[in-house]
This record gives C-alpha cells, sequence and structure tokens, in this order.
C-alpha cells in the first residue's frame, strides 16, 4: 500500500498525482464512504433477490399460471404456448447472465416489472398508490414516538424525577412487549366495535372516491387513528425503554459529576447534559428499527385493511403475484437503506465529535 | 429478615444450614431475597410457567384432537353444556369452555396444542439465531483481521435488510408450506445476524480485560482462552440475548403466518390470528375467538420482556442502582 502510494508521487505527471490525491480524499470522506456502502447494500440485496428464486428451481411465472388454468379449466396444450409467451415476455428464456443484467439495469430505471395477477397494471403503479398511505400513516407516527417515548424515557432515567412519574410511565413502558397489530384488534374491539366512535376498517369511507375536499380529509384522519395509535403506544415504549437506559449510564460520567459541581441548575444538567448526550444513541436506535418499523405497519396495515403496502403485500401473498412482492420486497430495502444513509450523514450534525474527527 | 439483611453471607456460606444432605429453610433465603430485588425475572418466569402449566395440564384432561377443521359445531359461545343437535354426535352434551370457530375447531384444543407450537419455533429460532450469532461474533472478535472485516460486512448489510421480506420471498419461491421447524431453523438463519454483532461488541471488551491478557501470556491457547475465559464471563449476556431473539422469532412467526404464510393445518396462536382477520371475527362478535390467542401471546411477550429485564440487571450491574 506504502509502496504503491510512494510509486505514484514519484511519477512525473503531476495531474496524474493530483487526481489521486483527489480520489483518495473522495473516497475517505465519510459521506462518501457511506454512500458507496449504501449501494453495496442495495446491490447485494438485490442480488439475493434474484438469486433465490433461480436456487428454489420454481417458476413463479408457470406456476401462477397453471393456478390460472385449473381455476379457469383451460386445456393443458394452450398452457405451455401461453408460458413461453410469458417467458419471452418477462425475459426468463434468456441465459442468467443476460437475465441477471437486465434485472440489475431495470432496478436502475426502476422498472419493477407488471403484475402477473393484474397484468397490464406495472408493479410501480400498484405500489406507489399504496405507498402513500403507509408513509403518511407511518411518518406521523414515528416522529411523535420518537418525540414522546424519548421524553418519557429521559424523565424515568432521571433519579431527581417526581415520584408519580413511575407509576405513569411504567404500564406504558409494558406496552412495547405487545405486538402493534394484537394492540390494532383490541383497540379495534374497543373503539369501533364495541363503542362505535370510529371506523372499524378502511382508509376512508369505501363508497367514496379520494379527493381533496374537507369531508374526504377529515374522513381519512378518523380512519387513521386507530392504526396510528396501535403503532404508536408499542414504538414509544420502544423508544423509551432506550433512552432511560442510556440515561442511567449517563450518570456514572464525569461530565455530570462536573456539572453537579459546577452548581448547575436541575433542568439545565437535565436538558443539556443528560439528555443531549444520551440522544445520540436514539438516533442510531431509529436507523436499527426502521426495517422493524415498517414490517410491524405491514401486519398492522392487514389488521386494520388499511389500503396500504402490507394489504398489497397480502394479497399479493394470496394471489401468488411474484413481481409486486418482489417489487414491495426491493422498495422497502431500498427505502431502509437510503434512510438509514440519510441518518448517517446527519449523524454529524447532533453529534460534534464526529464533526471534530471528520 | 433483617436478621440475614445485616448478616448476609452467613446464611450462603452454608453455616447455618448444615451439609448438602439435609434440606434446611435458610437455603432458600437467599433465592428469597434476589426475588425481592430482582422481581421482573421472578413475575417473568411465573408467567412462563404459568402458560406452560396451561398447556401441560391440558394435554392431559383434554381432547385435543379437536383442534381440527369441522370436529365441533360451528360459531358456538363458550358453554359448558351443549347439546348437539346433528351430525354424528347428535344428541351428545358436550363442554366447550373457549367456544368454536366459524370453522368448526374446539377453540380450547387450539389453544392447548398451538401455543407450544409456536414456543417451539421461538425456542428454535432462538437457538440457531444465538448459536450462529456467538459463533460469529467469537471468530470475528477474536481473530480480528480480515476475517473480522467480512463477518462485520455480512452483518451490516444483514442489518440493513429486514430478514422476514427475505424469508416471504424465499417461502413464495419454495411454493410450499413450511413446518413449525422449518420455520423456526428460517427465523434463525435470518436473524443471527443482530446478536452477532451486540455479542462481537461485547468480546471487544473482553478482550482487552486484564484477566484475559494474563492468561494469553500464560500461553493459554486461542481456543481455551474462549473457552474458559470468555464464554462463562459472557454467559449472562448471552441468556439475556437468547431471551430477546427468541421472542423476536415468535413476534416474526406470528407476523408471517397472519399474512398468510404459515402452515394452514397447524394451529399455532400466529395461524388462530390469520383466521381470525380471515373470518372477520372482531366485526362478527365473536370475542371467544381472538381473546385466548390474544392473552397467551401478551403472556408470552411481557414474560419475555420481564425475564429478559430481570436478566439485564443480573449480567448489567450498572442497571442495580435502580434509578
Amino acid at each position: 500500500m506504502t509502496e504503491q502510494t510512494q510509486g505514484i508521487e514519484n511519477t512525473p505527471n503531476p495531474v496524474l498525482s493530483n487526481v489521486f490525491r483527489i480520489i483518495s480524499a473522495v473516497l475517505s470522506n465519510f459521506v462518501v464512504r457511506r454512500f458507496f456502502f449504501f449501494l453495496f447494500v442495495v446491490w447485494l440485496a438485490s442480488t439475493v433477490i434474484f438469486i433465490i428464486p433461480r436456487l428454489s428451481g420454481q417458476d413463479p411465472v408457470k406456476e401462477k399460471l397453471l393456478l390460472e388454468a385449473q381455476r379457469g379449466g383451460a386445456i393443458q396444450q394452450g398452457l405451455d404456448e401461453m408460458a413461453k409467451h410469458y417467458q419471452k415476455r418477462f425475459g426468463l428464456d434468456k441465459p442468467i447472465w443476460v437475465q441477471y443484467g437486465n434485472f440489475l439495469s431495470d432496478l436502475v430505471r426502476f422498472d419493477l416489472g407488471t403484475s402477473i395477477a393484474f397484468f397490464p397494471r406495472t408493479v410501480n403503479d400498484i405500489v406507489f398508490e399504496s405507498l402513500i398511505w403507509t408513509l403518511g400513516l407511518m411518518g406521523t407516527v414515528t416522529v411523535m414516538a420518537f418525540t414522546l417515548g424519548t421524553l418519557a424515557g429521559a424523565v424515568l432515567g432521571w433519579p431527581r424525577r417526581p415520584g408519580w412519574v413511575q407509576y405513569v410511565f411504567m404500564p406504558l413502558l409494558t406496552l412495547a412487549a405487545i405486538p402493534q397489530y394484537l394492540l390494532g384488534m383490541i383497540l379495534i374491539f374497543i373503539f369501533a366495535f364495541k363503542l362505535g366512535w370510529l371506523p372499524l376498517f378502511g382508509g376512508y369511507e369505501p363508497a367514496t372516491l379520494p379527493n381533496l375536499s374537507f369531508d374526504f380529509v377529515v374522513d381519512v384522519l378518523r380512519h387513521a387513528i386507530l392504526p396510528a395509535f396501535a403503532i404508536l403506544f408499542s414504538v414509544v415504549g420502544f423508544w423509551a425503554i432506550g433512552m432511560r437506559g442510556m440515561m442511567i449510564n449517563a450518570q456514572g460520567e464525569d461530565y455530570m459529576v462536573q456539572a453537579d459541581a459546577k452548581g448547575l441548575k436541575g433542568a439545565r444538567i437535565f436538558m443539556r447534559y443528560a439528555v443531549r448526550n444520551a440522544l445520540l444513541p436514539q438516533v442510531t436506535g431509529l436507523a436499527l428499527v426502521l426495517g422493524t418499523i415498517i414490517t410491524g405497519q405491514v401486519l398492522v396495515e392487514r389488521v386494520f385493511s388499511y389500503p396500504g403496502i402490507g394489504d398489497i403485500l397480502f394479497q399479493a401473498i394470496r394471489l401468488s403475484d411474484f413481481f409486486v412482492i418482489r417489487g414491495i420486497v426491493v422498495i422497502i430495502i431500498v427505502g431502509i437503506a437510503g434512510a438509514t444513509f440519510l441518518l448517517d450523514v446527519l449523524y454529524p450534525l447532533i453529534d460534534p465529535r464526529i464533526r471534530v474527527r471528520n | 429478615m433483617t436478621q440475614t439483611a445485616t448478616t448476609p453471607d452467613v446464611s450462603e456460606s452454608g453455616e447455618l444450614s448444615g451439609g448438602w444432605g439435609q434440606f434446611n429453610v435458610e437455603r432458600l433465603r437467599p433465592i428469597k431475597r434476589y426475588a425481592l430485588r430482582n422481581p421482573s425475572l421472578i413475575v417473568g418466569l411465573g408467567l412462563m410457567f404459568s402458560l406452560l402449566l396451561f398447556v401441560g395440564i391440558g394435554h392431559l384432561v383434554w381432547d385435543t384432537e379437536q383442534y381440527r377443521v369441522l370436529s365441533t359445531p360451528t360459531r358456538l359461545p363458550p358453554s359448558l353444556n351443549y347439546e348437539i343437535e346433528t351430525g354424528k354426535l347428535a344428541g351428545q352434551v358436550k363442554s366447550y369452555p373457549f367456544g368454536t370457530d366459524t370453522q368448526g375447531r374446539d377453540l380450547l384444543a387450539v389453544a392447548i396444542k398451538g401455543t407450544p407450537l409456536t414456543l417451539r419455533i421461538g425456542l428454535i429460532a432462538g437457538f440457531v439465531s444465538i448459536g450462529l450469532g456467538t459463533v460469529a461474533a467469537f471468530v470475528a472478535a477474536y481473530y480480528r483481521g480480515w476475517v473480522d472485516t467480512g463477518v462485520r460486512t455480512v452483518v451490516d448489510v444483514g442489518l440493513a435488510m429486514p430478514g422476514l421480506l427475505i424469508l416471504i420471498l424465499v417461502r413464495i419461491n419454495i411454493g410450499r408450506e413450511l413446518s413449525v421447524d422449518e420455520m423456526g431453523f428460517a427465523l434463525g438463519l435470518v436473524g443471527w445476524v443482530f446478536p452477532a454483532r451486540t455479542i462481537r461488541a461485547q468480546v471487544l471488551v473482553m478482550r482487552e480485560q486484564a484477566y484475559v491478557q494474563l492468561s494469553r501470556l500464560s500461553g493459554t491457547s486461542g481456543m481455551g482462552i474462549i473457552f474458559k475465559e470468555m464464554l462463562p464471563n459472557l454467559i449472562p449476556y448471552i441468556t439475556a440475548s437468547l431471551v430477546g431473539a427468541v421472542a423476536g422469532a415468535i413476534l416474526a412467526s406470528i407476523g408471517l403466518e397472519a399474512i398468510g404464510l404459515g402452515k394452514f393445518g397447524d394451529p399455532t396462536l400466529g395461524m388462530t390470528i390469520y383466521w381470525n382477520i380471515q373470518f372477520s371475527s372482531i366485526i362478527l362478535g365473536m370475542w371467544w375467538w381472538w381473546l385466548p390467542p390474544l392473552v397467551a401471546i401478551v403472556i408470552v411477550f411481557l414474560g419475555l420482556f420481564l425475564i429478559s429485564s430481570g436478566l439485564d440487571e443480573w449480567s448489567n450491574p450498572r442497571l442495580r442502582k435502580r434509578v
């Protein structure tokens, strides 16, 4: 390694050595490294997704057609031709490396193929229609849960908190142990079925068409309350438990002793010393649990028949609509990897220690 | 109580309790004292034990074969003496304390039969993932170098990909139902990356500790250090991770089953949830259908959660301050 760099620095061409210096500077940049890791994860994930069907030796397209044929009673003879036609359409008759190249280039152009069950419709079309619902619900809930949970955990991990706090928050923490979809079922039973305050299922009244009128917005909000709370309650507990642990760990640190010795006010020590430091791992935690939050929400949507990605995924699994399932998996993985990348890039903004090191 | 608190070591050293041969109540004192200090571990173990007790007694006294479809009248609310009007069993009086579902399963039999199946998935997945994770963590943290880089890359990538989604794809492509054991193994295979990461961090810290350095200086082999010095000290931490992994795997398995990827013939908790959603039991007001699996799942998760926070207290003395 050192020999190599020396060799390049010794070259008479100053332009080349400058180019090399710029390249190595760029590569050692934290943001660039994270970006390459992001690309690497996406590439590896898509390769795994590409390989899985080939390993199992099954042909999802043919299988789906067979199923359709059994239902419709089509004769076996025509089926092979039909399968061939579909294989050609989806490029399944070409050598495997061509398929792999096609698959990757399709991914780069974000072309996820067409649905098998609803043939002319593209996967993008189907998924993005539901993605708005999922992202809207999840974004609101995640921000609310993060804020509430972190606050609750900070207070719970603070030795000088008022005594009643424990009795209010501790039962809340136990909710973290209950899966979101079960909480959802309980909420449906109490508030929708027994009390009838809120709608039982769906994202909006079945008779209406999505529009931007005031009534429709209110209707959408009314439908979102129960699923939102189902996720909120269990995720709040997660954040609170993590924050409480970090606050307890912070108690023994030297800077806390120092702040105390300086005679600072309790509130200032709490916010500027304890919370400020305990907050950092929480942000890393957000990156780690993003996947869990999404898969958890997929199930909550299923329980509420909410028109998001979870509902689409369930329908696709039931119809063995392979390309839609694959598309959803790709989108979620790219989404999580992208969000993790963003959090990594934003992390130095809240942690000066990393900023200085760079 | 106050007496033992002032002289805590007397009862433990055995002065009061005599030899190993005879049982003495004094022996239980340290356990009782520990239970008072660590209530969550005891309550958690109690919850899990009561669930197992229910399953065990149920298998002994109840006809569990009634978990099969069409073995009972359909949509019966809980009743202790129901006279069957039609079919083979006409005229008999039977009791269905948990009621029956739309497809004619006895829900008490389902609860007795299904709960251990779900626990089995969780245990298999937990042991597989913690086993793989521990091996990977030790190999990476002990041998360092390119081995560590390789393991870390795989773990980082694995953490970025939700295992559940990969599992959905695999399951769709296999094209057949996964049995309970296969589901457990599959969940373990995708779930090892997180324990690998956390255990690796623990090993890295431990490897710089004085007693490990000393052991290395006195010529203990790499395997010797791992098995004699590090592993015994990590047992509490690994146990806590195992409990977490079991809970995570159960959560994932119920999730997979709830979206229709479970084994349809098995009455696991997740499949019962699936049938509940499928036949809209909540809207039909059939509370006796969704309540038992829900209570069982809550007991399992609450129990495991309390056990793991109890183990945390045991393995991480910093938390003992009980802030």
